[in-house]
Parts: structure tokens; C-alpha cells; sequence
């Protein structure tokens, strides 16, 4: 085992880990931050997805000990400090953009990156983005719905579903 | 997924000697390398993370020649707007998590037959530089996953002269994203190259009739007429090597129309 640090939400942490533990298995089992999920385990669903210093990541893709010092974020940090929800994670409420809500930490995490690089992307855009999250409940229409409204733009009519 | 032990040497001297190690394998962005344990297609004793090598990092033109470091993730190849049509292909690799982690001197080590990169790196006539030597991109690729570097040898960056004109068209697997095939033309100094990647059981190839007909006219007509032995073409269940053979002339033609 060996000891690993990093910052996670502000606060910093660190644990024991096997060289082959996942960065999503540290966060889940040694911290208990649940809300990233594990959906296919194999880099594609994307609800593990998370920011390692700025950029999203799936976390079942890279070891914990890689992240060895980096500043990690995850959907646990993405509220408002008085526990409400925060502006993505309010969006897709007021948007339904969610039905089982499995995928959503992913999708909360990929719309907060595509926003810090894209602060009023289009419906093409976030569809393209969004490339690398699955969701087989929502068919993503109020998924992209929620995160144009999170940009400050208008869902308005020529938008409704 | 096996247990390992896991290093993450700060000099590439340091990192040289840790893969000197039977057992050792590297790490670089692990997009491909982390699944292959998890499916324990992979039994390392070590991996050897090249991830604080300095001399890995960075992107740099001068000269008309490109350079970039071998740890520099397919994002920041996406962002450069040196060589467009590399920063295209670099934009279209996987989604964008993957394109944060997954590194250029990675996917070229690694020499999946489906990948892009190959095909950037011998459709421009790149240089392959590693700790011990620098290797023409036309002896790097020996075949399906396989490549010129030896097990100690790491490659540090990779150069590609800016052609005048290029372009990447693939066709995606529509599951996996993958390219059933893609094509990467390029024209400048050295002449005209036509790579091909996801066609051939051996991995990326140069289509040396196209090179030809585009040497002697640079335009999808030249191409009309010409085809593609299916030869060692790859059969699947998305493609016979028929198909595969009739996508590289039309995405060849694509290639060029999008260089203009």
C-alpha cells in the first residue's frame, strides 16, 4: 500500500491505496464521496467523469496515485456553499434532465467543464461535448435543454420538447 | 485488474532505468493502458508513470517544423493552430475526458491499428524522437500494436513538418468511435502522402498508388479509377476488406477536397 494526498472539493485528503486502485475507487470507498458513479468501469459511460486540476476525466480511467497532489473536483463539490443546489445542478432540475439520474454526476461534471471553455456554446456544441456520456433515459434533449439554461441562454420555443 | 507497483520517476534517465526492468511497463495517459488491465489483457509488475518527465512536455513551431512533446495530451494538440489539420484529427480522438488524459507519444507506442495518430504521424512524414535516437515514422510502425521502440526506449517527442496542404477524414465505427478507416493526406516539401489507418491487419499504411496520382494531380479526380488491393485489408463484422477498400479511395478523396 501506499500513501496518497491530493486536494478533493477544497479540502485535502489523502489514503492508502494498491498501485491498481482507481481514482474513482478512492473516491467512493476511502473518501465515501458516492456521488461519482461507476457506470461501465470501462472509460466509456462517463458518469465517473470528474476535473483533475481544471479538466474533466473519467475517473475509472486513471489511478489514484496518479492524481498523487492534483486539485480534484467532483459532483460533491458542485452545490453552493449553504448545501442548495448549484447553477448546473439547478438547471437540470428546472429542465428534467434527468429520469433515473444515474449519469447525471458525469453530465453535471462535463456541462461545468464545457462551460469554463464554451460560456454560451450552442446546440451542436453541447450534443458534440456531451460525446462521451451515455444516458439511456433521457434520449439528452432536456439534458441539453438544462445546460443552455445553465449558460444563461434561452430555452424558449423554438427549444421545446 | 492484476496489482502492480506504481512509480512515477522525475527524470527521464530514472524513468529509462525503472523500464529497464523485465516486469516494467510505462504509463502515459492510460486510456488505453488502464482497460487493457482492467481486462487483464496486461499482467505488469511495475508501471512507470511518465508523467512528471519535464523533458516530455511542451509544444513548440519553428522552421516549419511542429514539435511536440510526447506527454502533450490530444486537448492541448486540439488547441495548437500551427498545423490545422493535426489540431482536427487531435479534436476528433475519442471525447473530450479522453482527449484531457490520452497523450500523443502514447497512442503512437501503442500503434492500435484503428488510431489516429499513426496516421498523422506517417501521412505528414513525421520524426520520432525517443531518449535513445530519433526514427523516421516510416520504420516506427511494424505492425498491429507493434513498433520500432525497444522496451527501454521512450519516446520524447515527435516533429512533423507542416505541409502545405492536409487533412484527416475518418469513417467512424459508429459504436466504438474508432476509425473503420481514416486517411490523412498531406503535401508539401517532401511530396504527397496518403496514410491510411484502420484498413489493414498491419496496422497504418501508406497508399502508394494514391501517392502517385495526387503527386502527379492534386485533386479527387486523380483518384477516380484507382483501387485498393483488399489483400490485408481487415474482415469484420462492421466491414469487409472489400468495403474498407472502396472507404479508403472515398475518404482519400475527401482528404483531399478538405486540404484544397
Amino acid at each position: 500500500m501506499t500513501k496518497v494526498s491530493m486536494t478533493v472539493n477544497g479540502q485535502p485528503v489523502s489514503g492508502e491505496v494498491e498501485g491498481r486502485t482507481l481514482l474513482s475507487t478512492f473516491l467512493r470507498d476511502t473518501l465515501g464521496l458516492t456521488g461519482t458513479h461507476v457506470g461501465c468501469d470501462t472509460g466509456q459511460c462517463g458518469a465517473c467523469t470528474i476535473h483533475v486540476d481544471g479538466a474533466s476525466v473519467k475517473s475509472c480511467n486513471m489511478l489514484a496515485l496518479e492524481a498523487e497532489g492534483a486539485q480534484v473536483a467532483t459532483i460533491e463539490g458542485m452545490s453552493n456553499a449553504d448545501g442548495s443546489l448549484g447553477r448546473i445542478q439547478q438547471a437540470f432540475q428546472d429542465h428534467h434532465g434527468l429520469q433515473c439520474g444515474f449519469c447525471t454526476p458525469g453530465m453535471v461534471m462535463a456541462a461545468a467543464a464545457l462551460l469554463a471553455e464554451i460560456p454560451k456554446p450552442s446546440e451542436a456544441e453541447i450534443r458534440r461535448y456531451l460525446s462521451g456520456n451515455l444516458c439511456r433515459c433521457t434520449g439528452y434533449h432536456n439534458i441539453v435543454k438544462a445546460i443552455l439554461a445553465a449558460s444563461g441562454q434561452d430555452v424558449g420555443a423554438e427549444y421545446a420538447a | 485488474m492484476y496489482d502492480f507497483d506504481f512509480e512515477r520517476p522525475a527524470t527521464l534517465a530514472d524513468a529509462v532505468a525503472a523500464l529497464k526492468d523485465e516486469g516494467a511497463t510505462a504509463l502515459a495517459g492510460g486510456q488505453t493502458l488502464i482497460p487493457t488491465l482492467k481486462q487483464r489483457l496486461a499482467m505488469p509488475e511495475r508501471l512507470v508513470s511518465l508523467a512528471a518527465l519535464d523533458e516530455l512536455k511542451g509544444l513548440s513551431a519553428s522552421g516549419g517544423v511542429l514539435t511536440v512533446g510526447a506527454a502533450t495530451t490530444h486537448a492541448q494538440v486540439a488547441g495548437q493552430t500551427d498545423y490545422p489539420a493535426l489540431a482536427a484529427l487531435a479534436a476528433g480522438i475519442g471525447d473530450p475526458h479522453v482527449r484531457n488524459r490520452g497523450t500523443i507519444g502514447g497512442s503512437l507506442a501503442n500503434n492500435d491499428p484503428s488510431a489516429c495518430y499513426p496516421a498523422a504521424a506517417l501521412g505528414s512524414g513525421a520524426t520520432i524522437v525517443t531518449n535513445a535516437r530519433e526514427i523516421p515514422a516510416d520504420e516506427f510502425f511494424s505492425g498491429l500494436f507493434e513498433t520500432a521502440l525497444e522496451d527501454d526506449e521512450i519516446i520524447t517527442a515527435v516533429r512533423f513538418p507542416i505541409p502545405d496542404a492536409a487533412a484527416y477524414v475518418k469513417f467512424e465505427q459508429p459504436a466504438s468511435r474508432f476509425a473503420l478507416v481514416g486517411v490523412f493526406v498531406s503535401k508539401g516539401s517532401g511530396g504527397v502522402r496518403v496514410a491510411v489507418t484502420g484498413a489493414s491487419e498491419e496496422g497504418v499504411f501508406r497508399w502508394a498508388d494514391g501517392e502517385a496520382a495526387l503527386s502527379a494531380d492534386f485533386s479527387p479526380e486523380a483518384l477516380d479509377g484507382l483501387s485498393v488491393s483488399t489483400g490485408d485489408l481487415i474482415g469484420d463484422v462492421h466491414g469487409g476488406p472489400d468495403y474498407r477498400a472502396h472507404l479508403i479511395g472515398v475518404l482519400a478523396k475527401r482528404a483531399v477536397m478538405a486540404a484544397g
